[in-house]
């Protein structure tokens, strides 16, 4: 009974499938990184590529033509550009999430799905961020958001949330970056000794930054990890919190309410996870890895989804309540016309979608079957677009003023750039699947309960 | 094993470090600078005009005044360049055969007036207006320089929008009385209580909204 886990011993599955030594751990996630490319990747990586030259011919349009061609006119001045953004950032919190609150709750189970986590959170942000800066009149000039010493003596407008959006999704980009990087070199320093070929061993040596595995060296990982978890901890809350700012200081009926923060952040958690999971599924099935993104993975993936889509159908109970119980008529008008409105088709499929989706995740059929899951995932993935467009354009098309009332569609090249953006997140998703161990090897050896029983005093492993 | 990297690489990576931050504090700086640059802004260079005009001989040895040529400074947003038969006033009757003028001669021979290159040209989304400053006590020396000792003009100020900015945010350190606004040697002798009580005495209140000068 010595290698019983504190895990095992109330009954919990492992998090890592039983009969793995560290060398064959590091054998396994190694080799899909340095055997040859299966044929099945070049066929979904040229897909992904294909479909990020919608992106392309999207934005060299956008830049010849200017913002004329997407939809966005009075009375919807906000449309594809800040629904995507807030999109993809919502996306990209469950990284964030995953690597660093799990990782000071000492959440074992964090640990085969935290690296690849945070790459789809940093390719999530990289998304996000092509929306703000295209949709600039002159996207060139979009240093001018930036607060430096300028030739015309001014400063950005620091009271505007817009340009709190700036300093929090460099500030998360920045972070996420350290956090995932400094977590590769490690197992930077594995490929290098393991991979063959010369260049192969430059490349990876130069990524491993002389990585030694010395005493001292995986002292200084500890203490510089533990840090930027720390650092990157407050990111999760506050990244959107300002993003919801960009709505929750405007005056518009469904915008101006002092719940957008908490709802916003676990509308990202929310949505954070079921991209999270749309990964996961697909990933472990092509590369075998079932036996360490394990069912009990999922399971706390898909129980995070629920929990969080609860706080997110609560924000709807209450934007709901705050609508009659403020007894102010234009936001009650905003609620009927969310429900019976030209946008009704939106926001009843968002209800689908985010609220009556998940709560399959109850059963436990549902919960042990990965593609069951995985089709929940979608739901969420899709609402949280759908509540972000509702959000935007139901309350910018019925202002105040019946005069200038007004409807909102994208247009084919505001559908090509989003479209657009999910081949590039796409393309550089397999690109690190195929370049960078996915999971993070040396922390998977670490959660074997082979680790754990050397560390145990003898009498303790006896027992 | 052996060594994929050479002993130096350690040095190599540690400098690339250090320099990456050094450069880029560099590459700032020169950015600043040169925007700030007379290369950029063109302040201080002479520009060469058809007429070798000189505000030098014709204001300080001649004694005339600013407004005797750009007669809409205090009525107009635009000073006024003089048309050819300002010029003609004195010069039907002096250095009329001077073959530096045959250019002036020829403007008014074949009524087309000479094409004078602009010096102080700011941007189309820049609405100035000439009167109003002059009404505040701003002086053409202010902002144009001692065009009086210019023997061709060139371009003072910047002409930068925190040069602007600057006098429109701190009025009381560059405005002067309003009878001193054309002569271009006054000096204040204390600008530090004068201009606080000509900015309450004219009524000196420049905006700084965008659309003061962004309209």
């Amino acid at each position: 009974m010595a290698e019983l886990t504190p895990d095992a011993r109330m009954g919990k599955p492992p998090v890592v499938a039983p009969g793995y030594t560290p060398g064959s751990v590091t054998d396994k996630i190694s080799a899909i990184v340095l055997t040859r490319t299966p044929r099945w990747w070049w066929v979904a990586f040229g897909l992904s590529f294909l479909l990020m030259q919608a992106l392309l011919v999207g934005v060299a349009y956008l830049f010849f033509e200017g913002v004329g061609i997407w939809g966005v006119n009075n009375p919807v001045g906000w449309g594809f550009a800040i629904i995507n953004f807030v999109w993809w950032i919502g996306i990209g919190h469950a990284g964030t999430l995953i690597s660093a609150i799990l990782l000071l709750l000492r959440q074992e189970w964090r640990t085969s799905i935290n690296r690849f986590a945070e790459a789809m959170t940093l390719f999530a942000v990289a998304c996000a961020g092509v929306f703000p800066l295209v949709h600039l009149g002159r996207p060139w000039l979009a240093y001018w958001l930036l607060p430096y010493p300028n030739t015309m003596g001014l400063w950005p407008n620091f009271r505007s949330p817009l340009i709190w959006d700036v300093f929090a999704v460099s500030t998360y980009a920045t972070v996420s970056a350290l956090f995932w990087y400094v977590g590769l070199i490690p197992d930077m320093a594995t490929l290098r000794d393991r991979s063959r070929r010369r260049w192969k061993k430059i490349v990876y040596g130069f990524a491993a930054m002389g990585w030694r595995g010395h005493a001292a060296h995986w002292h200084n990982y500890e203490v510089a990890y533990l840090l930027l978890a720390g650092l990157a901890t407050p990111l999760v809350v506050s990244v959107h919190t300002v993003v919801s700012f960009d709505f929750a200081v405007g005056q518009i009926p469904g915008w101006h309410a002092t719940i957008f923060p908490p709802y916003f952040v676990a509308g990202a958690v929310f949505a954070g996870f079921a991209m999270v999971l749309t990964l996961a599924v697909p990933l472990r099935q092509a590369f075998a890895l079932q036996d360490f993104i394990t069912m009990r993975h999922i399971q706390n993936m898909a129980k995070v989804m629920l929990t969080t889509g609860l706080i997110v159908a609560y924000g709807y109970l209450i934007e709901i309540f705050m609508a009659f119980y403020s007894g102010n008529q234009y936001e009650e008008f905003m609620l009927l016309n969310r429900i019976q409105g030209p946008y009704k088709l939106h926001w009843w499929a968002l209800l689908l979608c985010n609220v009556l989706a998940p709560q399959a995740i109850w059963l436990r059929k549902v919960r042990s079957s990965p593609w069951l899951v995985f089709l929940v995932a979608m739901f969420v993935n899709v609402g949280m677009w759908l509540e972000r467009f509702v959000i935007v354009v139901t309350s910018l098309s019925r202002e105040f003023l019946p005069s200038s009332w007004g409807t909102y569609s994208g247009t084919r090249w505001d559908w090509a750039i989003f479209v657009g953006t999910i081949g590039l997140f796409l393309s550089l998703l397999f690109l690190f699947v195929r370049f960078l161990p996915m999971i993070s090897i040396f922390e998977m050896r670490t959660i074997l309960p082979e680790a754990k029983s050397v560390h145990q005093r003898p009498e303790e492993a006896d027992a | 094993m052996a060594q994929i990297f050479h002993r130096s690489t350690n040095t190599v990576a540690k400098v690339t470090l250090f320099g990456a931050v050094f450069f880029v504090a560099v590459a700032g700086w020169v950015a600043a600078t040169l925007d700030r640059s007379a290369y950029s802004t063109r302040q201080g260079v002479v520009r060469e005009q058809p007429v070798p005009f000189s505000h030098d001989h014709h204001v300080v040895a001649l004694g005339i005044d600013c407004r005797y040529c750009h007669t809409a400074v205090e009525t107009e947003a635009f000073a006024g360049i003089p048309p050819t038969t300002t010029c003609i006033n004195c010069h039907k009757l002096i250095w009329n055969e001077s073959d530096m003028l045959a250019p002036v001669r020829a403007s008014l021979a074949e009524d087309t007036p000479i094409r004078w290159t602009r010096v102080h040209d700011l941007p189309d989304f820049v609405y100035f207006d000439h009167s109003i400053h002059v009404a505040k006590g701003v002086g053409c020396a202010t902002c144009h320089g001692r065009v009086d000792q210019m023997p061709l003009v060139y371009q003072a100020a910047s002409l930068q929008m925190e040069w602007c900015l600057e006098c429109h945010r701190h009025p009381e350190r560059y405005v002067g009385p309003r009878e001193q606004v054309f002569n271009m040697a006054w000096k204040a002798p204390d600008q530090a209580t004068l201009g606080p009580a000509l900015v309450a005495e004219y009524h000196v209140d420049p905006r700084t909204d965008c659309s003061t000068c962004h309209r």
